[in-house]
């Protein structure tokens, strides 16, 4: 049974915190929503309300960062870079100050509808330069994120994870490197964040199928190792897909993209994602199954890449899920 | 070797009459230039640089260096342009100059008040220069990019909290202009500071009621400034900007957990009348024909109680 664990990024933070005085602690009233209302009860010294200001809490930081101190911002991804896209570029991203922007609900994992979505996050932050991008796809990772972001010379957008989420790996983020999931040889799967979760469910039903998996889970999309990915993509015979929690331009299948390209790779890619669309307010599962982000659409992917059908229906990836995500964990251990 | 005893052997007055032949100067080689912030500013940033602010020696050589690139992981060398204002030393003030378009003035105060060579103002908006037409944070005497408008304020808050929690004297100054109050960022700035109690933020806004379109009424009108920044929390005094007693009392006033703003009422062609004749049309002012800049060249030059310039040479 995978272990579920309740709100890690509130511990990690706090314990992160308190080994690290130049660390502060930003929120943007979204404190209770971002699982540092206890942190802000316990430490009100190392804590700072910005209010409902993203632009002026963006040029704040950086006055911090100039002084030496390492802020983390606290709010919904989609409010550190829409509204105040100027003030993170120049107050932060320019002049590589170590802020450490903690963005919760990224993609579809809000009801919030389009305003609370942060689904272009990835394609802005990789075309600011001097911007590091990590992602986290389970409670070992974000459990690590605020020591992995905080090793950055730089400014890092992180896409954290809130609430209940499951236990996938057991080593943390080590920045720069990638995780091997699976190394089979027909297709490579490239996921990041919660879609990790949805390949691991239907790398064993595409198993069951013959299809043999290469598997790979990004949790630091920029800096990107490039020679890690092409070795990959050449030791699988039909081709490459990625699914991601964002719209299909400028995120990881872009990333990809652009590493086939620029290598001359002649395969096929899918890239599943958010096809050029918004999204609207649901529950995750609900709205990850409506925009084709789950397990199902991605041996649906599967199927057009190698051009037949597997037979893979909805009753076997939620039978998948369980087995397949415990023996991928310890799959990763190797 | 910049000596911190030749601070005051000038008159402030002289210093700002200094900063307005040099940029008269530029403006005329030039065809055209910021003349009208000179008119305005002359006295504030002369005032800040020769008495208000405590700045140590220049770190950086008299003449700039070409620019060296922008920050970045592969140019562990870079650095920005604020040792012109001196050592980042726990006692020394900070400046931010929040209208980066100010620059050309602020480069001829550095000038007048022995911080740069003179040959830094001829680098001016030169290819491969660092001495940049809107002030970059690695030209001489910037800090932080402020070339998009409301941002300096937000920046030196932060500074200025982080430097009162680390115990340090030194205040931070931030050079504003009053297009900045139509940035919703400026608003944000200054309730930010009443909320946290950042008194050891000091701002002096040049109010020329002049912006890029023209006359700030016939673009956007912002109504009484003094009472806003008031009601959002901070303490505001209004003194003339031509009048460098009005801005050493205005500089003494109390304004315990709360930002102090200065707002500056200044006249946009003081001390060169003939500018008068381009209102509205005054934040860069480029010579319409050979005629008006040989007019201009005598009227000012008169003015300013120089020569004419010989800008075919």
């Amino acid at each position: 049974m995978v272990e579920m664990v309740s709100r890690p990024y509130e511990r990690a933070f706090e314990k992160h915190a308190l080994a690290n005085p130049e660390v502060l602690c930003i929120s943007a009233d979204l404190t209770s929503s971002c699982e540092i209302d206890k942190f802000r009860d316990n430490h009100p010294d190392q804590f700072l309300s910005m209010g409902m200001a993203e632009q002026n809490m963006m040029s704040f930081c950086g006055g911090l960062g100039l002084a030496g101190y390492r802020p983390f911002i606290h709010t919904f991804g989609v409010f550190t870079y829409r509204r105040p896209y100027d003030q993170l570029m120049a107050s932060i991203a320019y002049p590589r100050r170590k802020v450490r922007i903690m963005g919760f609900l990224p993609g579809i994992t809000t009801p919030g509808g389009m305003t609370h979505q942060a689904i272009e996050d990835i394609s802005v932050m990789r075309s600011m330069p001097n911007m590091t991008i990590l992602e986290t796809g389970d409670a070992t990772e974000v459990e690590s994120i605020c020591e992995a972001a905080d090793s950055i010379d730089g400014p890092v957008y992180c896409r954290v994870l809130r609430g209940s989420m499951p236990r996938l790996f057991d080593t943390p983020i080590k920045v720069g490197e990638m995780r091997e999931l699976s190394l089979g040889n027909d297709v490579l799967i490239v996921t990041a964040g919660i879609t990790t979760e949805e390949a691991m469910r239907a790398t064993k039903a595409l198993e069951a199928a013959g299809v043999s998996v290469r598997h790979l889970h990004l949790h630091t999309i920029k800096p990107f190792n490039a020679e890690a990915i092409l070795d990959h993509i050449n030791a699988v015979k039909g081709g490459v897909i990625t699914l991601e929690n964002h719209v299909t331009e400028g995120g990881i299948g872009s990333l990809v993209a652009e590493v086939m390209a620029d290598n001359g790779v002649g395969k096929k890619l899918r890239r599943l994602g958010l096809k050029d669309t918004y999204a609207h307010g649901g529950s995750r599962a609900y709205l990850m199954r409506y925009y084709g982000l789950d397990a199902l659409a991605l041996t649906q992917g599967v199927e057009d890449l190698l051009g037949k059908k597997l037979g893979i229906s909805e009753a076997d990836l939620a039978e998948a899920r369980v087995d397949a995500v415990h023996s991928l964990a310890k799959a990763e251990g190797l | 070797m910049w000596n911190i005893a030749v601070k005051n052997e000038r008159t402030t007055e002289d210093i700002a009459l200094g900063i307005r032949r040099r940029v008269f100067e530029h403006a005329m080689r030039n065809n055209g230039g910021y003349l009208s912030q000179a008119c305005s500013s002359a006295e504030q940033l002369a005032w800040l640089y020769n008495e208000e602010l405590n700045l140590g020696a220049p770190t950086l050589p008299m003449i700039p260096k070409p620019f060296g690139g922008v920050p970045h992981a592969d140019n562990p060398d870079y650095h920005t342009g604020a040792g012109y204002n001196g050592p980042f030393e726990p006692d020394f003030d900070r400046l931010f100059i929040a209208p980066a378009h100010y620059a050309l003035v602020a480069y001829a105060t550095l000038i007048e008040t022995g911080r740069m060579a003179a040959e830094g103002l001829e680098m001016f908006n030169k290819d491969g220069s660092s001495v940049e037409m809107i002030g970059a944070e690695h030209s001489p005497g910037m800090e932080v990019h402020n070339g998009t408008l409301g941002i300096g304020l937000s920046t030196a808050a932060g500074l200025a909290w982080a430097r009162k929690r680390k115990g340090e004297k030194g205040r931070v100054w931030v050079y504003m202009s009053d297009g900045e109050v139509q940035e919703g960022q400026t608003w944000e700035a200054i309730q930010c500071c009443a909320h946290h109690r950042i008194d050891n933020v000091k701002a002096i806004m040049d109010v020329n009621r002049q912006q890029c379109d023209g006359a700030m009424d016939s673009v956007m009108e912002v109504g009484d400034i003094k009472t806003k920044m008031e009601n959002f929390g901070a303490v505001v005094v209004e003194v003339d900007a031509h009048n460098v007693n009005d801005m050493r009392e205005a500089a003494k006033t109390k304004h315990e957990g709360k930002p102090l703003i200065i707002l500056a009422n200044s006249n946009p062609f003081h001390a060169m009348p003939i500018l008068e004749e381009r209102f509205p049309r005054l934040h860069y002012v480029r010579f319409k024909s050979e005629d008006e800049r040989a007019r201009m060249n005598i009227s000012i030059a008169e003015s300013l109680g120089v020569d004419p310039i010989d800008y075919a040479h």
